[in-house]
């Protein structure tokens, strides 16, 4: 492998974490030979963001167009073909996040690039492999791709460490001129900021986080009384949130809320990764499930295999006694 | 307006102790219950309300053997009015690529205005088939939907973003839309409902029906491949707290008191 190409990731004129995550991939999949190249489509003026990137690839392509300020995918394709035909490259990396979900597929499918998806791990020796995970995090798959002039992955958001990205401080190559086309057949109309609750979970240092294993919004109250023993607040994984058995406000994970509570108490969450990149960063995170392969033990610190109908009230009942 | 809906028939793991079968590239599913995946499940009700605002018909479509007439016919059911199945030993292997080819070759014969995909699949988590299958269908699509407003040939969904930000977006019919969790409350479907359509043909087409070779399907029409599955490392990972309930709740106290658990 010997150029390998990062297609930068950004929102709300911000570059998001995963651009470097990527960037950081490449330069490891290189080991300092080849070329990493940053393909970067916005509006002249989120120029600025360009910034942040030329210090880690060698190479930045930027197209730059006022129609490209926010995402939509048939103008980013138009923009991308001109991107596609022109540069170089053996491996193409995009996230496996709200934007790449809605962009990969379409442009693999489009040139019959060789992909696969969510991407936790790549090894590129002879053949390149993808590792990703299937059925929850519960089984790897070593993945090949079909040999092709050029392959995509979108790679896991948090698979790789966003720090310490090696500096090149490479070129900037601009691409300007209008992008052809009717693209009426989707446009994008406005963000929508979160709803704030009456409870903000990500202030707490003290969650009590409840799964799909809570089986009913019935159960909710043994959590509660938990929490409130122990001077906490209530949050859940999204099934929870999905069938409104609590607000969406309490939901952890990627498209809920980052905590980093003191102590993060999973009852019945199997461990997703999209929850965990909500909650990992919690000081100490202390999970209860019945099954002993549930990926959250992979990163709690203590676990207890069992009902958490069994221990939730043991444990209520003994911090209740503690507190006389 | 017609709608076609994409239901997949995947494994229940949640709970289950996997284990991976003797080729190594796929896991033992015996003893493990099926359903219809998640997401699909929130599609198809999706469609259904659609249906109820505006009129029309809905057609479920899987790809899979036999058994995933059980899926097709819990979506009758729950209100759509055909259902289709693909299969063929040819599609053995498919990755989202070709998955969406074989989608994409049965779609094309049939009247619609909006198709309607789950983000991903649980088993195999590609969350590629249904943007794939709008680019092949030249479709435009939006990926993530979590609304949907329509309004003469214009729908107005919102696409979910990460934190909780949500973007709207306009798209023109005939549309695609890859339905997330959480955008409706799916029906409850009775069994006497399911008794209701144990009746209805479910028509089921292979490779030749729907004018592809071979060679565009399963392993030779993917783009990518299975070579092993392994379990992921386990790293250090947690310390088990063993005991009588007792002792395991009175240990778990300690560790609260020492880790400021205890507020
Ligand atoms: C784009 C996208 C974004 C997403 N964003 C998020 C997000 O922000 N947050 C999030 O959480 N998920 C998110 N998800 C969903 C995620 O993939 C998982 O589906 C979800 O996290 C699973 O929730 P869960 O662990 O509660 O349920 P399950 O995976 O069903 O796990 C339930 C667990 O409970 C255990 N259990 C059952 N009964 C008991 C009992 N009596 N006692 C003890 N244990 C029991 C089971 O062993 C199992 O491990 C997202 C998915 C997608 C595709
Ligand atoms: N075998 C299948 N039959 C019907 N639809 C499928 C099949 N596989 C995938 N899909 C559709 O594609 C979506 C995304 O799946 P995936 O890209 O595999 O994660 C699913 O939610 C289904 O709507």
């Amino acid at each position: 492998m010997e150029k390998i190409a990062v297609l930068v990731e950004h929102r709300q004129n911000e570059v998001r974490d995963i651009t470097f995550e990527m960037l950081g991939k490449a330069h490891q999949l290189l080991e300092g030979g080849g070329e990493v190249i940053a393909l970067f489509l916005g509006d002249v003026s989120q120029k600025g963001l360009l910034d942040q990137i030329t210090p880690h690839a060698h190479r930045t392509v930027a197209y730059l167009d006022s129609n490209l300020k926010d995402f939509e995918p048939l103008r980013y394709q138009a923009a991308f073909t001109n991107i596609f035909e022109n540069v170089d490259c053996q491996l193409i990396l995009m996230g496996q996040t709200a934007f790449g979900m809605d962009f990969a597929p379409a442009i693999a499918a489009k040139w019959k690039i060789p992909f696969t998806t969510d991407v936790v791990d790549i090894e590129a020796s002879e053949e390149l492999h993808a590792i990703r995970q299937m059925y929850s995090g519960k089984v790897n798959a070593k993945v090949s791709l079909k040999p092709g002039e050029k392959m995509l992955c979108t790679v896991r958001a948090g698979a790789f460490p966003a720090e310490d990205i090696p500096t090149v401080s490479g070129e900037l190559q601009e691409i300007t001129g209008a992008i052809e086309g009717d693209f009426s057949a989707r446009t994008f109309v406005e963000y929508l900021e979160a709803a704030v609750g009456d409870v903000d979970i990500t202030q707490a240092d003290i969650i009590v986080s409840v799964g799909r294993g809570i089986k009913d919004a019935d159960n909710i109250p043994i959590a509660q009384e938990l929490a409130d023993a122990l001077g906490g607040v209530v949050a859940c994984s999204r099934p929870v949130a999905d069938k409104k058995w609590l607000p969406k406000e309490r939901q952890v994970g990627t498209s809920g809320k980052t905590v980093k509570p003191k102590v993060y108490i999973a009852l019945g969450i199997s461990g997703a990764f999209q929850h965990q990149a909500g909650m990992k960063g919690a000081n100490t995170i202390i999970a209860v499930n019945k099954d002993p392969k549930a990926p959250i033990f992979s990163i709690a610190h203590y676990g207890i295999v069992d009902d958490l109908f069994k221990v939730v009230p043991a444990l209520t009942e003994k911090v209740k006694e503690l507190r006389g | 307006m017609d709608i076609i809906v994409c239901i997949k028939r995947v494994p229940e793991t949640a709970e289950a102790d996997l284990v991976i079968d003797g080729s190594k590239k796929a896991i033992d599913t015996d003893g493990l219950v099926f359903s219809i995946n998640e997401w699909d499940n929130y599609a198809v009700e999706a469609a259904i309300q659609l249906k109820e605002a505006e009129g029309g018909t809905i057609t479920v479509i899987s790809v899979g053997p036999e058994e995933n007439n059980e899926v097709l016919r819990r979506a009758l059911a729950m209100g759509a009015d055909e259902a289709l199945r693909l299969t063929d030993p040819a599609f053995e292997g498919s990755d989202a690529y070709a998955m969406a080819k074989i989608l994409a070759a049965a779609i094309k014969d049939i009247p619609h205005d909006l198709i309607l995909t789950g983000v991903q699949a649980d088993d195999d988590g590609f969350g590629a088939v249904g943007v794939a299958l709008a680019q092949m269908l030249e479709l435009p699509y939006a990926a993530l939907v979590t609304d949907i407003k329509k309004e003469g040939d214009t729908l107005t969904v919102h696409r979910e973003l990460e934190g909780g930000l949500e973007e709207v977006d306009t798209l023109k019919l005939p549309a695609l839309l890859t339905i997330q969790t959480g955008i409706n409350e799916p029906r409850y479907v009775s069994i006497m409902g399911i008794r209701r359509v144990a009746k209805k043909e479910i028509g089921a087409k292979g490779v030749a029906d729907l004018g592809l070779s071979e060679e565009e399907v399963g392993l030779k029409g993917s783009l990518s491949q299975i070579e092993e599955l392994f379990f992921p490392p386990v790293g250090e990972g947690a310390e088990i707290i063993e005991g009588t309930m007792d002792e395991k709740a009175e240990a778990l106290v300690k560790i609260l008191k020492e880790r400021g658990g205890i507020g």
